[in-house]
């Protein structure tokens, strides 16, 4: 197998895995079907805005919940923003917890929300080192002269 | 011709025609979020069915847009923003006889929430994100209007 049709078998693994896994759902895959020539690099700039977006929003809901006096109805705002970011790029899991979060962002369980803002920094954390990882096989691909497979 | 933003500065305006909207004729939309991100997806979702898009970060720039003369065959709104939010902007573009479709987008499951942001005019509203699969009907209807 050449060098170009290895990285492109990997690539296909490594990106079902995604799916497989729950990283990610049909949406992203949307995504990259909107992607073409005269924007070769939409999805990597749409992962990066929400990179940026996720990252202040998680921040802000750590300050929130650091509070002596946590304001709720404000922890849900930023859940509820990220939740409706990761919903627009197909962030499965970080949604999922974001839904968990809001719950107890309504019972204005401190606990619970303490444990779902650890949950989602993990999850973010773990999506967007996939998503980088894909993105750097993309790269390698075209620069061995191959093309991205299509999901 | 319905026109966009950027014909709205030119000293030569385009007139309406009285059939504005044909298959072979540009469609014009307006996405209104604060968030770049959606208005990057939403933007790229409708350029790929053919529309001419343009953007504003809240209801304050969508309203002056209209208020410069822009036109649009359809405006895509966020309920939540900073300055001027959906609901506002909604009810401030119909007061000023707007006529585009208005179509909310929003994140809130919330039915009565919903129900206000439809009670300012919206034409109907969809929950985040945007597809093609609710795109493309709304592209027919302009085509067959």
């Amino acid at each position: 197998m050449d060098v170009v049709s290895q990285l492109q078998k990997q690539f296909i693994d490594f990106s079902s895995s995604l799916y497989r896994e729950g990283y990610v759902d049909d949406q992203f895959s949307q995504l990259h079907k909107l992607q073409d020539e005269s924007s070769p690099d939409f999805v990597v700039e749409v992962a990066s805005l929400f990179f940026d977006d996720a990252e202040k929003l998680i921040n802000s809901m750590a300050r929130a919940l650091e509070q002596p006096c946590v304001d709720f109805k404000q922890v849900d705002s930023h859940v509820h923003q990220l939740k409706g970011s990761s919903s627009s790029i197909g962030a499965l899991r970080v949604k999922n917890v974001c839904i968990a979060f809001r719950s107890f962002c309504d019972a204005q369980n401190r606990e619970g929300c303490m444990r779902c803002l650890q949950q989602v920094s993990h999850e973010y954390t773990m999506l967007k080192s996939k998503l980088q990882t894909l993105f750097r096989m993309e790269q390698q691909i075209l620069a061995a002269g191959g093309s991205v497979p299509l999901e | 011709m319905m026109i966009g933003a950027e014909g709205a500065s030119s000293s030569k305006k385009a007139r309406i025609s009285e059939n504005p909207v044909s298959k072979n004729r540009p469609y014009f939309a307006l996405v209104v979020d604060d968030d770049p991100m959606i208005r990057r997806i939403h933007s790229m979702i409708l350029k790929s069915v053919g529309f001419k898009v343009e953007v504003a970060e809240n209801g304050k720039e969508a309203v002056d847009l209209f208020r410069t003369g822009a036109k649009f065959h359809i405006v895509f709104i966020d309920m939540e923003m900073p300055v001027m939010d959906g609901i506002e902007a909604t009810k401030a573009m119909r007061a000023m006889k707007v006529e585009s479709k208005i179509v909310g987008v929003t994140s809130r499951n919330s039915e009565t929430e919903r129900e206000v942001f439809m009670q300012a005019g919206l034409d109907l509203c969809y929950t985040k994100p945007l597809t093609m699969a609710k795109i493309v009907p709304l592209l027919e209807e302009l085509q067959k209007n």
